[in-house]
């Protein structure tokens, strides 16, 4: 193949993967912008999607397309619940402490990666993609599931950008984050938003999982690679900021895409995590987002 | 009227705890007796990170890398270059070092979480290197030191490191050397300059200490601490592993910290010793009870790390210095 060609397929992966990325990076990013909370257990909630959502499609039988959206919807619920008990059973007790939430949330990553272990199995295992069709390009084919992933992913994002602009759900919760003890005076139940943002941070991690389970198979310990890119994207993009949040995740998709198609992955990947650490140490506030205030 | 603090107290304490390790070499059965050697010299890496984290107040997720650099500055010298046990732990300590001076002068600069997720990136970087370098690394496998390698030679003295004993006492020795280095550093205007920072920083600046540069010696003495234990754990069992540069190593000192008590001296130790036998007894326990579960340790490592947070901040001596004796280092 060309080169052209070449670096037209690696810019497709690379779609994909940014995707998905900004999917679940917008979730942890959500949390920490919302409720101060880095959530380190976040790569395990988007392992459970993939997990939940290969159970799910396994036990409905018929078409794939049947199991794929039971699994679209009840994985990200199961998860959302399993998050909101997560919230109000341990972060809730520590008044967000960042130490002790940090501390907390990687005992939640161990109990979670050890429960799927224990309860799912080591394997992988695959989800049936619910269409199969294959979109034929002059140089090559391409899976029409990958490109519906994007389209879904796209829709996923700006019906959370439209409910956090545009809904009363979104005035409480950037009430919350603005000034959490003002909101309380104006009656808003502080402890159930922040219960409800860590859940549907959760929730987004399982939908991206969920969508992306047909093209990459459902493992226990799949949550470490989109956990340690949500947070290269979160930093990049200024940590709470939600546009910021899907820029930084396509441009880290695609170079990911781009580098490891003709870079060692182990070096792309040293590389990567250096030059994000020295951006947080020379510029916190991400390279798009605002100065804090 | 009797002062509330002697110092004479804590030093007879540290002293009796050296004491009974020094005598449990005789009375230990084989396979406890080798533990206890492995404790100690994990409780100096504990004992490096409490250093920062509990008397200075930085948490940092990444203290793998010096524990790792020391591993494998002595280890590598070893193996490739054939050199001697006692200059090799002298190259792990200067790397764990100058490692930890260099990450450092960058991390300060950020607080906070950004403290802890920058040390998360710079560990990250540091194991995927002893990945990346696999041919000298030999990764994830590792690397094993020759048997004839492992002994101190000293003018009219030869210690064989691969004799249980010896391995006990040269163990031992680094324990208390570090123990008492903490106590008299905790204990030093320096040390209660850290606790300051820790307590608030704004105040202390106010005061007129160099809260950055005391900082940097807190990180850098942390990171040399680690790294001897390193050193010491390469040379004693002769093995070194990308597995000691991964997250789960960086984890691992902050919940034995917790456990025994953050801030306390010997909490480490304690930490370290616990944890070590929860993991060691619940192995078969959960097999017999649970069997086909695949429960590992890491699973205890979790539930420990939510319980401890959520029920026991203050750790075992945290609680009973609070509780009881006051005059706890």
């Amino acid at each position: 193949m060309a080169f052209g060609p070449h670096l037209l397929l690696a810019a497709l992966e690379g779609l994909v993967t940014s995707a998905v990325l900004a999917l679940t990076a917008l979730g942890l990013s959500l949390v920490f912008g919302v409720m101060r909370v880095v959530n380190v257990a976040h790569g395990e909630f988007y392992m459970l999607g993939a997990v939940i959502a290969w159970w799910v499609a396994s036990l409905v039988g018929g078409h794939p397309a049947v199991g794929f959206l039971a699994a679209l919807v009840i994985s990200p619920l199961i998860v959302g619940v399993i998050a909101f008990a997560a919230e109000r059973l341990v972060l809730a007790r520590l008044s967000y402490s960042p130490e002790a939430t940090i501390v907390a949330t990687i005992g939640m990553l161990y109990i979670l990666q050890q429960a799927a272990l224990s309860l799912y199995g080591p394997e992988a295992r695959p989800v049936p993609p619910p269409f199969n069709y294959r979109i034929l390009l002059p140089w090559f084919g391409y899976s029409g599931y990958k490109l519906s992933v994007v389209v879904a992913s796209a829709l996923l994002l700006l019906a959370t950008w439209y409910v956090l602009a545009k809904t009363r759900i979104g005035l409480v919760m950037r009430a919350t984050q603005y000034d959490r003890e003002t909101a309380q005076a104006f009656g808003i139940p502080v402890g159930q938003v922040y219960a409800g943002v860590f859940a549907l941070g959760a929730m987004l991690a399982a939908v991206a999982a969920v969508l992306i389970v047909p093209i990459s198979q459902a493992h226990y310990l799949m949550g470490h690679d989109p956990l340690l890119l949500s947070f290269i994207v979160v930093i990049i993009g200024g940590l709470g900021s939600l546009r910021g949040t899907v820029v930084a995740a396509v441009a880290i998709g695609m170079a990911d895409g781009i580098i490891s198609v003709f870079f060692s992955p182990t070096l792309a990947k040293i590389i990567a995590t250096l030059l994000v650490a020295l951006v947080l140490v020379f510029r916190p506030q991400g390279l798009f987002g605002e100065t804090a205030r | 009227m009797k002062p509330v603090n002697t110092p004479a107290r804590p030093l007879i304490l540290h002293g009796a705890v050296i004491a009974v390790l020094f005598a449990l070499n005789f009375l230990l059965p084989d396979y406890h007796h080798g533990v206890l050697a492995r404790v100690m010299v994990l409780a100096v890496f504990a004992m490096g990170y409490n250093l920062l984290f509990g008397y200075t107040g930085l948490l940092s997720l990444g203290h793998a890398m010096f524990f790792a650099a020391g591993l494998y500055g002595a280890a590598l010298p070893m193996v490739h270059l054939e050199w001697s046990a006692l200059s090799s732990f002298g190259t792990g300590i200067a790397a764990g070092a100058l490692l930890a001076l260099a990450v450092s002068l960058l991390a300060l600069r950020t607080t906070g979480v950004a403290f802890m997720i920058v040390t998360m990136m710079f560990a990250q970087v540091a194991y995927l290197l002893t990945l990346y370098f696999g041919e000298w690394t030999r990764g994830d496998e590792g690397l094993v030191i020759p048997q004839p390698q492992r002994h101190i030679a000293l003018p009219g003295l030869d210690l064989d490191l691969t004799s249980p004993t010896t391995r006990y006492m040269t163990a031992l020795v680094l324990f208390s050397a570090v123990l008492l280095a903490t106590l008299a550093i905790v204990r030093s205007g320096f040390g209660r300059v850290l606790v300051a920072i820790r307590e608030n920083e704004e105040r202390t600046r106010l005061l007129g200490f160099d809260v950055f540069a005391n900082k940097l010696a807190a990180v850098t003495l942390s990171g040399a601490i680690c790294a001897a234990a390193g050193a010491t754990y390469a040379i004693l069992f002769g093995y070194a592993g990308a597995t000691f540069a991964s997250i789960q190593y960086s984890i691992l000192p902050l919940l034995w910290v917790l456990l025994g008590g953050a801030a306390t001296t010997l909490g480490p130790l304690i930490g370290v010793l616990l944890m070590y036998y929860l993991v060691d007894a619940s192995g078969p326990l959960l097999e017999q009870y649970l069997p086909g579960w695949k429960l590992s340790s890491l699973g205890i490592v979790g539930v420990s790390l939510v319980l401890l947070v959520l029920f026991f901040p203050k750790g075992i001596l945290g609680t009973v210095r609070e509780r009881w004796v006051k005059w706890l280092p």
